[in-house]
């Protein structure tokens, strides 16, 4: 691990102004940035620790939604009560993620800005257009079982890793952030990750002193909500592809569908096209086929990872059954 | 996974030139090959702008170990783990993998499972941390302790202080109403800790040896007795 200084951040707006200095970095949970770090991958010269700060908490939001703070563990709000029984896909969905150890330390805004765990990003021998741009990208002709099909380029093919992000895009979920100069930002999730184009080492639309204090997720949508993981592993796995559903469905028809995926993508995948054909529609598998047709227009496998595009589809399948039939 | 790492600029402390080495002769000849002719990215150019200033300036830490308060001065990037074995002499917490993949370093802080190979001892001054050493009374063995014993929950061993350490924190999730993957309605407020839930929880912590099944078996017992 590289020398790097260490320190406490007293407020928010202390916090973030200090993040816009040269090298430096934020640490939360850490589960993240010092695996990162003992590899050499992340090498901040400056660490500000924002775990006393107060962001630990979940509160209830006058429109009957509910503001989750930062540094809230994985753990605590999957388990709260209230995320148990009204956001139940993303409860399911911090559940399938990492282990308990981790979710114990991980956080909600660690979580959001995670890295990808492309074996190449980690391997600081071989070139990596994340990791060092320009290099180039060593997946497009190397390991690809575990990347991405859709929203991809010609300089990277990382998958984004988290599931929590997955059902929070599924909720429409908003990010609060807070700058050096205490202005407040809410971003729309599905516009917080960004695809890598020619820059995939930019990976968020956060600006350089922009902190995330929150995610807020709306009241709850009605329907039946459902977090399906397909993974190697039975437990502790990354997604090869995930669903995150809210289903509102009654007599065999689907009134609405939110279906956001994990696995496939730079960022969790959601196709407003492949929710409308879904409209009204019955709950059989011509309506769910047209609507795996629509998630996975353009998608493209690089050899290793080719199977993931009959996978998303057959979930799919599985998870617009369950949930029409419950 | 591993890299070249420049040995000029690596004064971290523990054993990580020791695993790499290791695991550089484990992996054999295409390894060397491949540090050999990928040099030019061996470090982002970011931190090569940024790393000649900065020095490692100890920090003073107390941590709260097994009910006793430690002062400790230490290099920031020293990890939980690197704290209690090399500067504590701690060794029940194991580094196996040392980066949180296979649960051998997992203690408990304020009463919570963690990887203590993930985290910095400086981010927990002021904290309360429990490991194996910590959880006899006496001569008296923890439950738990004794259950691995006597259902023969291990055989090299590595892995168990971690195991027991993560049995307990798990345990305690439990008690508190977690839900877990396996648990099919959230919404319940207190799921039974069936083997199923056992296996799914304790998925953190890996045992080489494959002694799951009594590993399971023990904390069953530990769970169904009453404490």
């Amino acid at each position: 691990m590289r020398a790097f200084t260490y320190e406490r951040a007293n407020s928010v707006e202390q916090a973030a102004a200090a993040m816009a200095t040269p090298g430096a970095k934020i640490v939360a949970g850490g589960t993240n940035l010092l695996d990162l770090m003992k590899l050499q991958v992340e090498t901040p010269a400056r660490l500000i620790d924002i775990n006393r700060l107060g962001l630990d908490k979940i509160d209830d939001m006058a429109d009957g939604g509910l503001r989750i703070g930062a540094t809230v563990r994985n753990s605590d709000l999957a388990a709260d009560e209230r995320v148990r029984r009204q956001y139940g896909v993303l409860s399911r969905a911090l559940l399938a993620g990492a282990s308990a150890q981790l979710r114990n330390k991980a956080t909600t805004s660690g979580n959001l800005l995670q890295r990808t765990r492309c074996s190449y990003f980690y391997d600081v021998t071989k070139p990596c257009n994340k990791r060092s741009p320009g290099s180039g990208c060593s997946a497009l002709a190397g390991a690809n079982r575990m990347l991405a099909i859709l929203g991809a380029s010609s300089q990277c093919i990382a998958t984004h890793p988290s599931d929590m992000a997955v059902a929070m895009r599924a909720l429409d979920a908003r990010v609060e952030t807070i700058n050096a100069g205490g202005a407040i930002r809410s971003i729309p999730i599905a516009e917080f990750h960004r695809l890598p184009g020619a820059t995939p080492n930019v990976e968020t639309t956060l600006k350089s002193d922009e902190l995330i204090t929150a995610v807020m997720l709306p009241p709850p949508p009605p329907g039946v909500q459902i977090y399906r993981k397909v993974r190697d592993r039975a437990s502790y796995a990354f997604a090869l592809v995930s669903v995150a559903a809210v289903v509102d469905a009654a007599n065999g028809r689907i009134r609405s569908a939110r279906l956001a995926f994990g696995g496939l993508a730079p960022k969790p995948w959601r196709v407003v096209r492949a929710e409308e054909t879904l409209l009204g529609a019955p709950a059989n598998a011509s309506s769910v086929g047209a609507a795996a047709d629509a998630v996975l227009d353009g998608a493209q496998g690089h050899g290793g990872n080719d199977f993931k595009i009959p996978l998303a589809r057959r979930t799919l399948h599985a998870v617009l059954a369950a949930a029409t039939q419950a | 996974m591993s890299g070249p790492w420049p040995s000029s600029e690596d004064t971290s402390p523990g054993n990580d030139r020791l695993d790499l080495t290791r695991r550089a002769a484990l992996e054999g000849g295409a390894a060397t090959a491949a540090v050999l002719e990928a040099g030019a990215f061996a470090a982002p150019a970011s931190a090569k702008a940024a790393e000649p200033d900065v020095q490692s300036i100890p920090l003073s830490v107390q941590l709260q170990i097994n009910g006793g308060f430690h002062q400790l001065s230490l290099d920031p990037r020293t990890t939980l783990l690197d704290a209690l074995r090399e500067h504590l002499a701690l060794t029940g917490a194991k580094k196996g993998c040392d980066h949180g993949q296979c649960g051998a370093c997992t203690v408990l802080l304020d009463g919570r499972r963690i990887n203590a190979c993930l985290t910095l001892a400086v981010m927990h001054d002021g904290q309360s941390i429990t490991t194996i050493e910590g959880l006899a009374d006496g001569e008296t063995l923890h439950p738990l302790q004794a259950a691995f014993i006597e259902h023969d929950g291990f055989q090299c061993g590595y892995c168990t202080s971690g195991q027991i350490c993560s049995a307990v924190g798990m345990l305690r999730e439990s008690c508190l109403g977690m839900p877990s993957y396996v648990t099919a309605d959230l919404a319940q407020p207190h799921p039974q800790l069936t083997d199923l839930e056992i296996r799914e929880r304790m998925s953190g912590n890996i045992c080489r040896c494959a002694a799951y099944p009594n590993i399971v078996a023990a904390i069953r017992q530990a769970a169904e007795q009453p404490s």
